[in-house]
């Protein structure tokens, strides 16, 4: 797992190979961290705190840093907790994201995540703008063995997808519902209106167990601007780290959930049904530091 | 982002300081450069591109250029433009045709760039131009990408060649030889193959790829790239580089608020083109790149050419001269005050126009409480009246304004304020087109009205006169915003640089009052 190719490990190994600790250290970390997509304003925020760290322990050795490297990561990780809540039933779980960042690949995973812990799972199609996006999940559910309730007609409300997925599983005692939406970019605000709409409708019948966020590891600085967005309209009450498999470290997920407090709470890593985790800041940080 | 401001605000706040002294020292242009740096990151252009690229500014910045210059940040922020337009491509390119057809266009990125959407996108605007396009589904990976690619052709009209099922069934590089004989056969002139998104590290999928490249020998790869993405965009885009060696790159969702800083990673890292820009969900959405207008947008600039060019593609010449003369005569009527209405309705939405003023991202609030269909509510109460009532308004006493309420689904005290609104703008209209000054009542003090006599009238032309509060509300915000950066004076601009830093685009004096005009409905 040390090398990953998601890894910060080749930009840092140079650094980490060096004797003692100088200039081109912290630019090296720095060129890493901004390169990892971390932003400027949360790189200067570590490598200050680093800084501070390495002179008062008046260390010159890199493998120290690289320590503190990784336990002030893990730590600004760690702050919040990943825990998904599901207790409720039937579990409603929400799933949001701009296009194309992988919603319906992550919901049958998701799917295919808990049915493994033995939970019945019904998924709702409310993606009914894409073209075949009903078809693509309802592949993914068979996959991960859940039901699918799909929209009567091309174009149909959004928001009744969504409350006939939550009836049924009320009628049938379905643990979980998982619902899909369309993608929408966070600037089309009759779009976030939507999502408002659905999620009243939904809480008619039952609160709402999770919101997932879904963000794309190869977004940039857009991802903070996605996220307040999806947070205001939607909800938002966890995060979930897409295609992680390539070369993109989704440093930015760090800001996010530090300006939001949202917690990530899953990490999704190929386009294999299994390739879906729980967010763990300490493996999360092994990999990316090395 | 917006939360830092533009990179004009925060440059002009670095030289606030050294007005006085008029000289620039190299500690100056540090500061200044560090700025951009950071403007750039924030834009997620990718760090060795910001590096290079700095280091030319600074070199610039340093030069007599800047330090001779009456104001330096506006200086700096035109090197910094042009620049970017030099990395971007100069101009934008069109695509090439192969000189026996059929046409092979390919499609390649990474998951979730919008190949497929983007590949009906192409198919309707060849359609448009007379050609016979032929869409492939040589994606086999994803589940019911064939199928999409179904639909997407269907609503563009295109044939769609899908001989596999997908969903991990069947062979790529075959569907795609198979599509060019089928093309021949069929005599399509364009054969358009939509790939499956990959990932730049996974070599099989690369190999495939490149494969597909092999057995159709495309006259154009087209490498598709999110206008999100971060750091990553230089990883990928070298990697596609080298496993398709793309002949042109497509921006796609550039319709969020993302800065696109990663059409400036790629542009400079690979050397190729940036020729489409894909701007939203409907297969219309679709344009050709403009390198200037992209350097704007990365340096939260606004885009105003592509806001006159939109103005000036609704904007009837003649109709607004006569209009003006109406004014001037006293004859303006709710008539023309609806027909100048629609006119307006049909450059689409105002809230997209307005997004794309310089500064209007930090307001997106007040865009989104702007409210489309208040317009469309006006426009039920003009059209409640009898067209006598519109020629004169005067005629409307009080059962006729109850009349006309309840044709309109509205109260009369809406309807009252219409007629009101109405007289006061005919007034204020008629003021200014003899020249003067209009009085704005209850509207306070106009921003930046305190500047001597030239400037003011203008801006008393650009103020909103709008129909409804709500429209009025957002465009003088809109101007409020977009004005102090445009004002004579004041420090780095966003109107005064659009305009510096692309020469030859610089909108001439008629094209900026046409939109005077236009936003002083």
């Amino acid at each position: 797992m040390a090398e990953r190719s998601w890894s910060l490990g080749g930009a840092l190994r140079g650094m980490f190979a060096r004797q003692t600790i100088d200039e081109t250290t912290w630019e090296d970390l720095e060129d890493a961290m901004i390169g990892a997509d971390f932003g400027p304003d949360l790189t200067d925020a570590v490598v200050a705190e680093l800084r501070e760290k390495v002179a008062r322990y008046r260390t010159d050795d890199p493998a120290d840093l690289r320590r503190m490297l990784r336990e002030t990561l893990e730590e600004r990780l760690a702050r919040l907790d990943p825990t998904l809540r599901l207790t409720a039933r039937p579990a409603v779980v929400l799933v949001v994201g701009v296009n194309g960042v992988g919603k319906t690949t992550t919901i049958g995973k998701f799917a295919k995540f808990v049915t493994g812990y033995g939970r019945s799972v019904v998924v709702g199609a409310a993606d009914t703008f894409r073209a075949a996006a009903v078809e693509q999940l309802a592949t993914w559910a068979e996959r991960g063995g859940a039901a699918i309730v799909r929209p009567q007609q091309q174009g149909q409300d959004p928001a009744s997808v969504a409350f006939q997925t939550v009836e049924r599983a009320m009628r049938e005692g379905i643990d979980i519902a998982i619902i899909d939406t369309a993608g929408r970019l966070q600037t089309k605000s009759g779009l976030m209106d939507e999502l408002g709409k659905i999620r009243r409708v939904i809480e008619k019948q039952t609160e709402i167990a999770e919101v997932l966020l879904v963000l794309d590891a190869t977004t940039g600085q857009n991802g903070l601007a996605q996220a307040e967005a999806f947070i205001e309209h939607a909800g938002v009450t966890g995060l979930v780290l897409t295609k992680l498999d390539g070369s993109a470290k989704g440093g930015f997920v760090l800001a996010v959930q530090e300006k939001t407090g949202i917690p990530i709470k899953l990490v999704g890593q190929g386009e294999g049904i299994g390739d879906l985790t729980g967010f763990t800041p300490h493996v999360f940080v092994q990999q990316l530091v090395g | 982002m917006a939360a830092f401001g533009t990179l004009s605000d925060r440059l002009a706040e670095t030289f606030r300081n050294l007005r006085t002294r008029g000289k620039l020292s190299a500690a100056d242009v540090d500061g200044t450069v560090r700025e951009i740096r950071r403007a750039l990151l924030d834009a997620d252009v990718a760090l060795d591109v910001v590096k290079s690229f700095t280091g030319r500014v600074r070199e610039r910045a340093l030069g007599d250029e800047v330090s001779k210059a009456l104001n330096p940040a506006q200086q700096v922020v035109q090197i910094v433009n042009e620049e970017l337009v030099t990395i971007l491509g100069g101009q934008s390119r069109r695509l090439q045709f192969a000189k026996t057809p059929p046409t092979v266009i390919m499609l390649a990125g990474l998951q979730g760039a919008g190949k497929t959407t983007l590949a009906g996108k192409l198919a309707k605007h060849l359609k448009s131009e007379g050609h016979t396009p032929l869409l492939v589904a040589a994606d086999l990976q994803r589940p019911n990408a064939v199928n999409q690619l179904q639909v997407v052709g269907e609503q563009a009209g295109a044939t769609v060649f899908a001989p596999e099922p997908g969903n991990g069934v069947g062979d790529p590089v075959r569907v795609a030889k198979d599509a060019i004989k089928y093309a021949r056969d069929r005599v399509h002139d364009v054969v358009i193959v939509d790939t499956a998104g990959r990932l730049g590290i996974d070599a099989e999928l690369m190999k495939q790829a490149s494969n597909i490249r092999k057995a159709v020998d495309p006259d154009e790869v087209l490498f598709v790239i999110d206008a999100m993405i971060g750091q990553d965009a230089v990883a990928t885009a070298k990697a596609f580089q080298e496993g398709v060696d793309f002949t042109g790159v497509v921006l796609s969702k550039l319709d969020g608020d993302a800065r696109g800083g990663a059409a400036l990673s790629v542009a400079s890292v690979t050397g190729r083109p940036i020729l489409f820009a894909s701007t939203g969900e409907s297969l219309d959405d679709f344009e050709p790149f403009h390198p200037d207008r992209m350097a704007s947008r990365i340096l939260d600039l606004g885009d105003i050419l592509t806001l006159i060019e939109q103005a000036q593609k609704a904007f009837d010449e003649d109709e607004a001269k006569k209009v003006a003369e109406k004014f001037a005569t006293d004859t303006f009527t709710l008539e023309d005050f609806l027909a100048q209405m629609q006119q307006l309705k049909n450059m689409g939405s105002i809230k997209g126009m307005l997004g794309m003023l310089p500064g209007a991202k930090g307001m997106r609030e007040q865009l989104d409480n702007f409210d489309e269909r208040e317009i469309t509510r006006t426009e039920a109460i003009i059209q409640s009246m009898t067209p006598q009532e519109r020629r004169t308004p005067k005629l409307l006493n009080g059962s006729r304004r109850l009349r006309i309420a309840r044709g309109a689904g509205t109260t009369v005290t809406e309807v009252n304020a219409l007629v009101n609104r109405f007289e006061q703008a005919a007034k204020m209209m008629k003021t200014v087109a003899k020249g003067g000054v209009p009085q704005v009542p209850g509207m306070g003090p106009i921003p930046g009205a305190g500047y001597a006599g030239k400037p003011k009238q203008q801006q008393a032309k650009k103020k909103s006169r709008s129909g409804n509060p709500a429209k009025r509300a957002a465009e003088n915000a809109a101007l409020a915003a977009g004005k102090p950066a445009g004002g004579s004076s004041g420090g780095g601009s966003g109107f005064g640089l659009g305009a510096a830093g692309a020469q030859n685009a610089t909108p001439s004096e008629e094209e900026l009052s046409a939109l005077q005009r236009f936003l002083g409905r």
